[in-house]
Formats: C-alpha cells, structure tokens, sequence
C-alpha cells in the first residue's frame, strides 16, 4: 500500500501489434533468436554451417548452370544473377513456408501468454532474414570472384531486400490466419511455392523469356518476387531494370499494387483473426 | 462503476462476459467446405463467463474458486490478455504477470541460460533485465551447476524450480497464478508457499486460482467463488471456501444411486468382483456423511488357495495422498484359509471422520506376509464422496475437544484452570 500507485490501465484482450514497441521487438527477437540458436545445436561446426553451407550450395549451382548447362549463355554475369534470384526467392518460401503453420507451432505460447500475435509470423521473418544476410555475404564472395565492377548502385540494394521482407511477412500473416482454420493451406501453398519458383525468372534470365514471348515475360513479371528479383539484379550488375524489362512506367504499378494489396490484406486478415486465435487453435 | 478504478483497486472487473463458439462438426478442410457451400456452419455457445464483476485491491490475495468448467480459467485468461471479453470491462493497475503455467516457452534442445531468458521476456522483461537477474534466478533455483545443461536433461522437479524462480524474479506487482501451485514435490510446494507470503507481505496483489480449498484459507484475504460462470459468491476466504464445499460436497450428483464398482481385472491368483461403501444399515451408497459409521467393501473370487490372505484397502485424496490404509492384517492378524474357486466378501467398518471431499478407493488382496506378494490388485476402483458443510482444511476431521487455559495468575484472583472451554465433537 506504500508504494505510488501506478496508472491504471484497461484491458483490451489480445491483438495483432499490441500497444507496446518495445514488448513487440523484444518478444520478436527473442523467439527469433532462440530458433535460430536450435537449429544449429549439436553439429561440431555449428554456425560456420551457416556460411558454409550457402557457399558450397552456391558454387554447386553456379558451377552446373554456368559451365555445365550454360542456361545464360549471352548473359553477362550470368552466374551471380542466379546465385541473387536464388537467394532472394528462399527467403521469400522460407517466410512464406514457415509462416503457414508458426500459429499451430506457437500453440502452446499463444494460449498461455497474452502477447501481440504479430510478433509470431515476425520471428519467421526474422530468422530467416538472419539466413538471408549471412546468405548475401556468401554472394559477396561470388561477385568478387566474378569480377563484378563496383557500383554505387549497390547502396540502394536494400531497398528491394526491404519491400521483399515487408511483402514476405504480408503472406506469411495472411497464409498463417488462414491456416487456422483450413488445414488444407500447406499442401496448397507448398505446391504454389514450387510453382512460382519456376514461374518466376531465377534459373532462365528474363532475356529468354521476352525472346520467347514478350507477353510472358511482362505477366511473369507482375509477381512482385519476380519484380524485386529484377530490380535487384539491375542494381547489383546493371541487368535490365524493372521499367526496362516490362517495356513501360506504367506497367510497374501491376507488381506494385499487387505487393501494397497482398501485404495489406495479409494484415488485415491477421488483425480481424488476432484477437480470437487462442481459443480457436 | 463503470470507468477507472478507485486508487486503492488493483483489479476492477466490470460486467464480464465470454462466450465460445464450439463448432458443432469441424470443417477443416476447403474440400469439406466446398462440397457443403450452403451449410452455415453451426455453433454451440458455451457460456463460460456471465456477466462478472468484481474488485480487489492493492496488496490484497484473492481467490478464484470453483469448479472444473465453472470459468476460472477463463476469467484469468480474460485478465491475462489471451481471450477477448465479449462484454464488459477489465482495468489493471502495475504490472502484471500470468503464470498459467510454469515454464511457458521452455524449449528442450536449449540450455537453462536461453531457456530463463526466454521465460523471462514472455513474462513481461525486456532481454537485458532478464539478463541481469539471471544469476539470482539459478541461485534460487539452486541449479548453479546446471546452467548449461539442456533442458531436456533435466529432472522434471529441476524444470519446476527453474520455472518458478523465473516467476519470482520477473518482479510483477500483479500476480495471476492458476493452480501452477499443484505441482513439484512436497518441500518445492513448502518453498512456494513461502515466497507467495512473502510477495504478499511486500504488498503485491495475487489471483489465485485453485480449488484447494485449505490454499484460499491460508492465504487468501477474500475469494470469489464461480459457478457456471456466474458469480455464485465473494467474500471473505472462510466464507466462500465454506458456500463452496456446501456446494459441492452437501449434496453430490450421484448421492442417492448405490454405488458399486463392478472390476474387471483378471488376476491370476484373485479377483476383485466388486467394491463398494455402505453404511451403519448396510445400505450402499457413495456419499457418506461425515461423522457416520460405514465400511469399505470388496467381494473376491479366489483362483488359488490362500492361507491368511491380507486384504486391504487404501483411500487417496484429490491430491493423491494416501488418507486410509487399512489391511486385515493389522486387525485381526489371521483372515482364514481359501481354496480356489471360494467367493468371499471382506470389508473395513470405521467412523467417517475424514474431512468432506472426494476419495478414490483401491482394493488389493495379497499372499499372508506384509503384503508384498499381491494376489489382485483394484486400483482407483471407484470413488465416494463425504459430504459435510464444516470444512476444517485438515485431512481429517477427527473428534476433538478445545481447551483454553489460563496459565498466569489474573490480577486479584489465584490462577483458575478453565476446563474445556470449548468443545466439540464434529458432525
């Protein structure tokens, strides 16, 4: 009775984003790192794994593509572009993959504690952002051994790494609410993963695929992964820029309103899903 | 009393009420949805909470009693911020902390370290304050040595502690605690029933959460006790333990149907075909009134023969502690010759003075000696129920008689012995 008495504060149940920054980061954060941490247990070399295992993955695919199948032939750099689509669609299924079931997996916290339920589908996004830094050191080596010119270019890189975490998590919370419910969305989503992979211009360059049908090339292309892939690439070698690729200004905001309109979806799903999900699990 | 709460009011519940929709099939499929599209899907609602309301203030223990399904839980739930309320309002004055259950994230492939820091910031630290508590945390936990051992080698009473030490050390001055008291051993159980004084004695407000009635009486200032979800009773602990045993021990659901537990254990050297209580008249029955005479009853088949066969019965409390042993050995010390095939019914007459609740009786029947070689074995057979309005909290309510003594000399008078001053003898 001594002590001042604090503020009072009401009760509002549980919700997407809470009323507290600081809670939310810490609690994303923690989760985050406590996976990351479990995957590397017991192995002798254990986070050296993590920069190993991209670079001897990478070299396998550069080498194969590259100097086996020479799928870019004409390309300039054909090998890094690869290496880049490869690494940033990854972290796009690794998100998006994990994200499904991060609800069910978490069952056990989210009926037990009262938290902002954001901060689940955001720890995915965070492990797997971890995944992607360590990844893009890998590339570094790449770009150095391929002789890459530097470019000043390469500051904006962020920026499509940025909008690829942003439009990740969107899904992630969208396909994590849904799955609630409707089990059936990780047999689905597993297949869709698979197919957008060769949908989108990773393993073929863009080039080849205009030469094919022009046509095809823009729809592939409306796949906001597809869009940051090429603009990445663009800034990375100076491949064609998105506007280049699609012919037209215009045309860009096809990938842009579906990446506003799928994140914004995804958070609003998860927002009207947010406050009841502990009894529905 | 709509609005903020009085200063002095830590916890102000206000008109609450919950409701779950419980699907009565479960479409969990798109395929099962699709090839049903015109079936709305339907709901029972379970009305978990009506319509509660309440306060406690500051420095108060408050308990939450009631019965399995009667909406604690949910109530706690609603406060803790993992459930929605579908009416009314909730205010909270410091920080408060769940403990819904001990040890919530724990995760067994990490060591105790990143498991404490994890507990700590899903109770509500931030990382770097649960990294500067962490040395008194295993301190207090007494797992020093442990630090980097992975959970998932630990015993479960050295997860318990680890858990409940992060509890303590999370530093809330709002505590909701759901039964995470129930568990460990019996000097783990001593430990958290010190440091809940303590926290009490530094003024923070507790929830408590429990249907162990002697809990509420001993630590508890007032309680509220939940039926159906409606707010059956609040008041001062004595009071509301007492409506809750009248509740639900006065009169018990199966009081006026005969029990008896048909076993369908085949022993090889015996068998139990029935167990069952009677009373004074031999009338079966499974409640029985505190402070009347019954027996406990068991028929047995012999499939071998058996010289001075020991019969016993055990009797458990809720909490599984052994209440009543008694075996026909210790009474009469001979029980008789059996041959195989024989049926014979065996029973144990005593004055019920056990305290009113719900017991689980075992029947076991074992070769002559000290009852090592078990011939058949019954247990949890079935159980009774004594019924009585006087909980003393005790195990036992054994007759007694109270004396008062005056043992220094009273100004003016020679010391006086008063002899019995009160006395009473149950029932």
């Amino acid at each position: 009775m001594n002590a001042p008495s604090a503020p009072a504060y009401r009760v509002r149940g549980p919700s997407a984003g809470g009323d507290d920054a600081r809670r939310f980061w810490n609690l994303a954060r923690t989760l985050a790192a406590t996976d990351w941490k479990v995957r590397f247990y017991d192995s002798v070399l254990g986070y050296v794994w993590t920069l190993l295992r991209p670079l001897l993955l990478f070299g396998i695919v550069y080498f194969v593509f590259s100097q086996v199948i020479k799928a870019g032939a004409g390309v300039e750099y054909y090998g890094v572009l690869l290496l880049l689509g490869m690494i940033m669609y990854f972290f796009f299924s690794e998100v998006t993959g994990g994200g499904v079931t991060s609800m069910i997996d978490r069952e056990s916290l989210l009926r037990k504690v009262g938290f902002p339920r954001a901060v689940v589908p955001l720890s995915v996004a965070l492990v797997a952002a971890m995944n992607l830094a360590l990844n893009l050191i890998v590339l570094a080596i790449f770009v150095i051994g391929a002789g890459v010119p530097a470019r000043w270019e390469w500051l904006l890189l962020g920026l499509p790494l940025a909008l690829l975490l942003v439009f990740s998590t969107g899904v992630a919370m969208l396909l994590s609410a849904l799955y609630v419910p409707y089990r059936d969305v990780r047999p689905i989503w597993e297949v869709v993963l698979q197919a957008l992979f060769y949908a989108t211009p990773i393993l073929y360059p863009i080039e080849l695929l205009a030469a094919h049908s022009p046509t095809l090339a823009k729809i592939a292309l409306m796949n906001p992964v597809a869009a940051l892939i090429q603009e990445a690439r663009h800034l990375l070698v100076g491949a064609p820029s998105l506007t280049d690729a699609l012919g037209s200004t215009a045309l860009v905001a096809g990938p842009v309103a579906i990446l506003i309109g799928v994140t914004w979806l995804g958070f609003w799903v998860f927002d009207r899903m947010a406050p009841r999900v502990a009894e529905e699990l | 009393m709509t609005g903020q709460p009085a200063d002095d009011v830590a916890v102000k519940v206000d008109g609450v009420s919950k409701t779950f929709r419980l699907p009565q099939e479960q479409l969990h499929t798109l395929k099962e949805r699709s090839l049903h599209p015109l079936r709305r899907r339907r709901f029972d609602t379970l009305h978990a909470l009506g319509d509660v309301s309440f306060e406690v203030r500051r420095g108060e223990v408050f308990g939450i009693v009631g019965r399995n399904g009667s909406g604690k839980s949910t109530l706690m739930k609603c406060l803790a911020g993992i459930y929605q309320a579908d009416a009314g309002e909730m205010w909270l004055r410091g920080r408060m902390a769940p403990f819904i259950e001990l040890g919530v994230g724990f995760n067994p492939d990490l060591t105790a370290h990143d498991n404490v820091i994890i507990n700590a910031v899903m109770l509500g630290l931030s990382p770097d304050e649960a990294r500067q508590r962490y040395s008194s945390i295993v301190e207090f936990a007494e797992l020093q040595e442990f630090t980097e051992l992975k959970l998932k080698n630990y015993s479960s009473g050295m997860q318990v502690r680890l858990a409940f030490s992060v509890m303590v050390h999370v530093d809330a001055e709002l505590l909701l605690i759901d039964e995470v008291l129930a568990v460990g051993d019996a000097a783990f159980q001593q430990k958290c029933y010190d440091v809940l004084n303590s926290l009490r004695d530094e003024g923070k407000t507790i929830l408590l959460v429990t249907h162990d009635m002697s809990q509420v009486r001993r630590f508890c200032n007032r309680a509220l006790l939940l039926e159906r979800g409606q707010l059956a009773a609040i008041g001062d602990a004595a009071t509301v333990s007492r409506r809750y045993t009248q509740v639900n021990f006065a009169v018990p659901d199966d009081a006026d149907r005969a029990w008896h537990a048909v076993i369908d254990e085949d022993g090889d050297d015996a068998q139990v075909l029935e167990v069952w209580t009677q009373d004074a008249v031999g009338r079966r029955g499974a409640a029985i009134p505190q402070g009347t005479p019954c027996a406990l009853m068991m028929s047995v088949l012999f499939r071998r023969a058996a010289h001075n066969p020991v019969f016993a019965f055990t009797l458990n409390d809720e909490k599984h502690r052994g209440v009543l042993a008694v075996t026909s050995d210790h009474e009469e010390g001979t029980s008789g010759a059996f041959e195989a095939g024989e049926r014979v019914v065996a029973g144990a007459s005593f004055d019920n003075w056990l305290a009113p609740g719900r017991y689980s009786v075992t029947a076991q029947v074992a070769y002559a000696g000290m009852g090592e070689r078990v011939m058949t074995l019954a247990e949890d057979a079935g159980s009774i129920v004594v019924t009585g309005t006087r909980p003393s909290g005790g195990i036992v309510d054994v007759p007694h008689a109270f004396f008062v003594n005056r043992v220094s000399p009273t100004p003016g008078s020679a010391a006086r012995p008063t002899a019995p001053a009160v006395e009473r003898t149950g029932g």
